[in-house]
């Protein structure tokens, strides 16, 4: 649909201090208003344009703080694409951008298209006759490169899933349907509001599950789960405080909660860490000291990725093999630490037990090799392919809001069969769910319906 | 060979008198243009080949979109029906739908009447058999005989005649419905003019004489007991009903079938046509479905002064000699005696997305179609398409500017939208799941929506249209003053709620609010804050809908609103697509064979996605700054 109001990260993915979210459209203005809470209260459709403002942006569902913003905004024409123009200016780093992206997408607009800015600036004028053609092949180009990265970035099963969501859904709508068009069918059994309660019902939990357990999401949501792992003594400690000094760890705290969940991120070269807190990584000093790696063991499950330090200083002990040995089904980098000391420790040793992982030297105490262990593990996220990545978010939000969307529709649905809507009405909102989920598989072929109307019931005269 | 001669010079020349045709021919008749209506039997206008049946859900809103508009079918069947029902009326306003069991002979006669009423057409019995075409323009017609009729616009209306073929059993034969002449020259000359032809089937069950059903073992279906109509202008209400009857298929039905399958052309292989899934043969559904045991049947009368009735549920192409064993095991019809024959029929169709949404030939200019020719099945769809032809065929020649719905204006509009920019590969016909703004497109709003169309179209009297305007103002004064008066929470407006059961006040409310719960009716509301203009049902209902389903409507309004500002994207029509670089050849193959008028219509098609939808606008927009540029 043009001309309705387009969002996107419009700033490189991953590394910058500084991410900008833009919003372009008719709703700018309304869809961040929504979102945005100024400290002095003011609303951002009464003030004057070019304009920027500092505040924090604030999840209208639950109420909670999601961002620290600045915020500039910008009345057409005099924008880029002589629309109304909102940037977000937000922590740089894929979970925060991220959040925001969501927000604004959840909130009415829509992802933008590869190159639609620049589409809109053109068709609203705003360039020449010459950049046409460019533009157009840019449209072509971004859109096939999208679609392929969208398609192989879809997890199999994730796919599968949603495809039988909306087949629950197709099945629901088609008794609907029958009901409506065939009223004079005795035998078919009549859609109540307590059958359809319970589809959708089943429907809104399965969105949910999704939502919660789809890794892609957890990633974006939670980052990476990462536990540095090591003997006492090796630079744990130093590890964790260059991890968060050199990429500006976003401290997000929570209103209302208390300081037990406060959660630390840190982004690194655009991967999304989630260091297990302060508190945790002591613990797991301890572990290894007191209890022994059998018991370290439990408290590695769960972690997407790990550190494990070595001391350049000293050769390698048995408690360091056994590590080798605990987390050899997981993924890891090992980090060989001190090397401002004199070499003990026999390298191609660790190489040996790393195998196919990587193995960084580093002087945490002269930073040095910090930058080698951040190419490590974008490295290992990114698999190689770093370029790709910015597209493969974007499908990632695109996927999260359309789950969120589909999660609202449902959920009204079940609001109004539960205040007695007539069905026809209710399946107003069933069929959009329906469709939004399509959406997220690239199907959304109305003929589905009918096709299926006919083949789940004889009709006719 | 006969002897040419000229017969006449008409403005609009419509082939067929079936229900596109009479609609065609009437409305470009009151809309100015001196229209001549030909048809191969003049005791055939308006038959109803399959049930005597108008209307149901989706169909029934079209017969009122067609009165609302100025059409014929929804006042003819008014005088003519048998019983009367509104369908849907457990489910909510957007899915109500009137049907009419009609006497088919009264129908017809009633139609034949009006029509020759009619001042600006002349009505005469002829068989078309080639177009004359001159430049790529029509210019007239020549019929079997030799006369010549010219015109600058021709609606065909051909139903099931061209070139059609009736098959039972292992018999096939040339043959219109109910054993008609068929058109077989116009079917020819249609494709020498280039035109691409599909064929389709269809079928009808066979009729057995009531003198000889036992009722006793049927269930009666009988009418609804309060007076109903479909035109706006009825006032007259026929309370004379008769019932219908159910009854079912049995096991024996089914062993029948399966022991006669190896007898139907459809498994034989003899039909080729393509067959509406929604309008299966009994042996189709005892095939498909056969783990059901058992299929409803219904029984409907053909009329008053007959005993003849349409075995509905029995359609089939079996030998004659199967269909009597089929109608002897149905409960009630163990000794009916059969009258005529069920059969199937296959005929040519035009391929649709060779129209324009007018209804144009995009080949030749003032050529139209409507009806069954364009692909469609029923009464209500032929009706439909036949009013909007003749509408647009008069329009051209008077030179006025044509008549397009869209989606979200009428059923009308999703039937024509899909034909012309889809296309169809099997008979299609209306379902309610068609209309993605099936909210705004009800039954009780038809004339909301469409009355000042017909009206600027001339086919809506002075009259009529003043007591319309008169209807929508009280309307919109009342639901403005219960959007601004409030209720206080004082005894008697307690005692209103309680007496429905609903929970009391604790402010004051605002009319409107009060009227949106469930529970609260409009005569409650009046009752509380009495109005100084008494509403007519209509009104209140209209009141009542509009209020009660607001968020709804609201919702469905705003997706309306993006559509339409997509739909005011015109596409040139000279626009040359394969000078776009950058469209994807699939969607450029559709582009240029649909030729869409507006980028909304582009984006319907199926294999045009939004990347070609994006590069079409930035193309359309270049050629504008070029013309700016060069001016």
């Amino acid at each position: 649909m043009e001309f309705d109001t387009i969002a996107a990260i419009s700033t490189p993915m991953g590394e910058g201090a500084i991410a900008i979210v833009r919003l372009s459209g008719d709703e700018a203005v309304e869809i961040a208003d929504k979102l945005f809470k100024s400290p002095n209260g003011k609303h951002l459709t009464e003030v004057p344009s070019h304009t920027i403002h500092y505040g924090h942006l604030i999840d209208p569902k639950t109420g909670e703080v999601v961002e620290e913003v600045m915020l500039s905004l910008m009345r057409g024409p005099k924008t880029f694409t002589r629309e109304d123009v909102v940037e977000i200016n937000c922590h740089g780093g894929i979970i925060s951008v991220n959040r925001v992206l969501q927000l604004v997408l959840r909130s009415g607009a829509r992802l933008a298209e590869p190159g639609e800015f620049t589409k809109r600036a053109f068709l609203n004028g705003r360039i020449d006759l010459s950049q046409a053609e460019a533009v157009m092949d840019l449209i072509r180009a971004k859109t096939d490169r999208a679609m392929n990265v969208a398609l192989g970035q879809m997890d199999g099963k994730l796919s599968r899933l949603i495809a039988s969501l909306r087949q629950a859904l197709l099945e629901t709508l088609a008794q609907v349907e029958v009901n409506i068009d065939y009223p004079e069918y005795d035998d078919v059994e009549e859609m109540t509001i307590p059958v359809l309660l319970e589809k959708c019902s089943w429907v809104r939990e399965e969105i949910i599950q999704l939502l919660q357990t789809s890794s892609q999401g957890k990633i974006l949501r939670e980052g990476l789960s990462t536990v540095i792992l090591g003997r006492p003594n090796v630079g744990k400690s130093s590890l964790l405080n260059s991890l968060v000094q050199e990429n500006k760890a976003i401290v997000t705290e929570i209103a209302g909660t208390t300081r037990d969940i406060i959660e630390e991120y840190v982004n690194v070269r655009g991967v999304p860490l989630r260091l297990v807190d302060t508190a945790g990584i002591r613990e797991t000093e301890d572990i290894v000291e007191r209890i022994g790696v059998e018991r370290s063991r439990e408290a590695l499950k769960g972690a997407d990725l790990i550190l494990l330090v070595l001391n350049y200083g000293e050769e390698l002990s048995i408690e360091d093999e056994r590590l080798f040995e605990t987390i050899q089904a997981m993924d890891y980098i090992v980090v060989v630490n001190k090397t401002d000391i004199e070499r003990k420790i026999d390298l191609n040793r660790v190489h040996e037990l790393a195998g196919k992982h990587r193995v960084v030297t580093t002087s945490l105490l002269k930073e040095e090799g910090i930058i080698e262990l951040e190419e490590a593990i974008a490295a290992l996220f990114f698999e190689g392919q770093i370029e790709a990545n910015d597209l493969t978010y974007v499908s990632n939000a695109r996927h999260i809001a359309l789950l969120h969307q589909a999660q609202d529709t449902i959920e009204e649905a079940l609001m109004a069969a539960e205040s007695g809507v007539p069905v026809d009405m209710i399946q107003i909102d069933v069929t959009r769910t329906w469709e939004i989920l399509g959406e997220i598989i690239g199907d959304t072929v109305q003929e589905s319906l009918i096709n299926q109307l006919f083949s789940q019931f004889c009709l006719g005269k | 060979m006969p002897t040419n001669y000229e017969a006449g010079t008409f403005d609009v020349i419509v082939v067929g008198a079936g229900h596109a045709g009479v609609e065609a021919a009437y409305a470009a008749a009151r809309m100015g243009a001196k229209t001549l209506m030909l048809t191969i039997n003049l005791d055939m206008i308006a038959f109803m080949p399959c049930n005597p049946s108008v209307g149901g859900p989706a169909k029934g809103i079209v017969v009122r979109e067609i009165d609302a508009l100025g059409g014929l079918m929804g006042k003819v069947i008014d005088k003519t029906h048998i019983q009367m029902r509104m369908l849907n009326t457990g489910k909510g306003p957007a899915v109500r739908a009137l049907r009419a069991q009609a006497d088919k002979f009264q129908y017809q006669h009633e139609m034949k009447r009006v029509l020759e009423e009619e001042p600006n057409l002349q009505i005469h019995q002829a068989m078309v058999d080639e177009l004359i075409i001159e430049e790529g323009e029509i210019k007239g017609i020549i019929t079997q005989i030799g006369a010549i009729y010219r015109a600058a616009a021709v609606i065909i209306t051909s139903g099931t005649f061209l070139r059609g073929e009736i098959i039972i059993g292992n018999l096939k034969y040339s043959s219109g419905p109910n054993n008609q002449q068929p058109s077989i020259k116009l079917a020819d000359n249609l494709k020498e003019l280039g035109l691409d032809l599909i064929r389709f089937k269809t079928g009808t069950p066979p009729r057995v004489n009531n003198r000889t059903i036992d009722y006793s073992k049927t269930e009666i279906q009988p009418g609804d007991d309060v007076p109903r109509a479909f035109s706006y202008e009825t006032t007259e209400y026929i309370m004379d009903q008769l019932p219908c009857w159910l009854t079912y298929t049995s096991e024996q039905t089914h062993k029948v079938i399966e022991d006669n399958l190896h007898l139907s052309p459809m498994f034989s292989g003899m039909i080729k046509g393509t067959g509406p899934r929604y309008c299966p043969s009994i042996e189709d559904k005892v095939t498909r479905f056969s783990d059901k045991p058992r299929h409803q049947i219904f029984l409907e009368p053909e009329g008053r002064n007959t005993r003849e009735v349409y075995v509905q549920g029995l359609s089939t192409s079996l030998p004659e000699h199967v269909q009597k064993q089929l109608i002897a095991s149905v409960p009630g019809l163990e000794n009916a005696e059969m009258m005529r024959a069920g059969y199937a029929i296959e005929y040519d169709s035009v391929v649709p997305t060779q129209l324009w949404p007018t209804l144009e030939t995009k080949k030749i200019s003032g050529l139209y179609t409507a009806g069954q020719i364009n692909g469609t099945s029923g009464y209500e769809e032929a009706a439909g398409q036949g009013l909007l032809a003749g509408m647009n065929a008069a329009a051209k020649i008077l030179g006025r500017e044509e008549i397009i719905l869209s989606r979200s204006d009428a059923y009308m509009g999703v039937l024509i939208d899909d034909l012309v920019t889809k296309g169809t590969n099997e008979p299609y016909r209306l379902l309610t799941s068609r209309a993605e703004y099936r909210l705004l497109l009800r039954h009780d709003n038809a004339d909301l929506r469409l009355t000042e169309t017909g009206y600027k179209a001339g086919l809506i009297s002075e009259e009529r249209h003043a007591k319309f305007q008169l209807k929508k103002q009280r309307i919109e004064e009342e639901l403005a003053r219960l959007r601004e008066v409030i209720i206080k929470p004082n005894e008697t407006t307690q005692a209103v709620i309680r007496s429905v059961g609903g929970a009391e006040l604790k402010d004051g409310i605002r009319g409107a609010d009060l009227l949106k719960r469930t529970e609260m009716h409009y005569e409650h509301i009046a009752s509380l804050i009495p109005s100084d203009v008494v509403l007519s049902e209509d009104e209140q209902e209209q009141i009542e809908i509009q209020l009660k389903y607001e968020g709804y409507i609201q919702k469905a309004m705003q997706q309306v609103e993006k559509m339409k500002k997509l739909e005011n994207k015109k596409i040139p029509e000279n626009i040359d697509y394969d000078a776009i670089s950058g469209i994807a050849t699939e969607a450029r193959m559709k582009l240029k064979d649909v030729r869409p008028l507006s980028i909304a219509q582009a984006s319907r098609i199926a294999g045009v996605n939004p990347a070609d939808i994006s590069i079409l606008l930035v193309y359309i927009e270049q050629g504008k700054i070029a013309r700016i540029n060069m001016n």
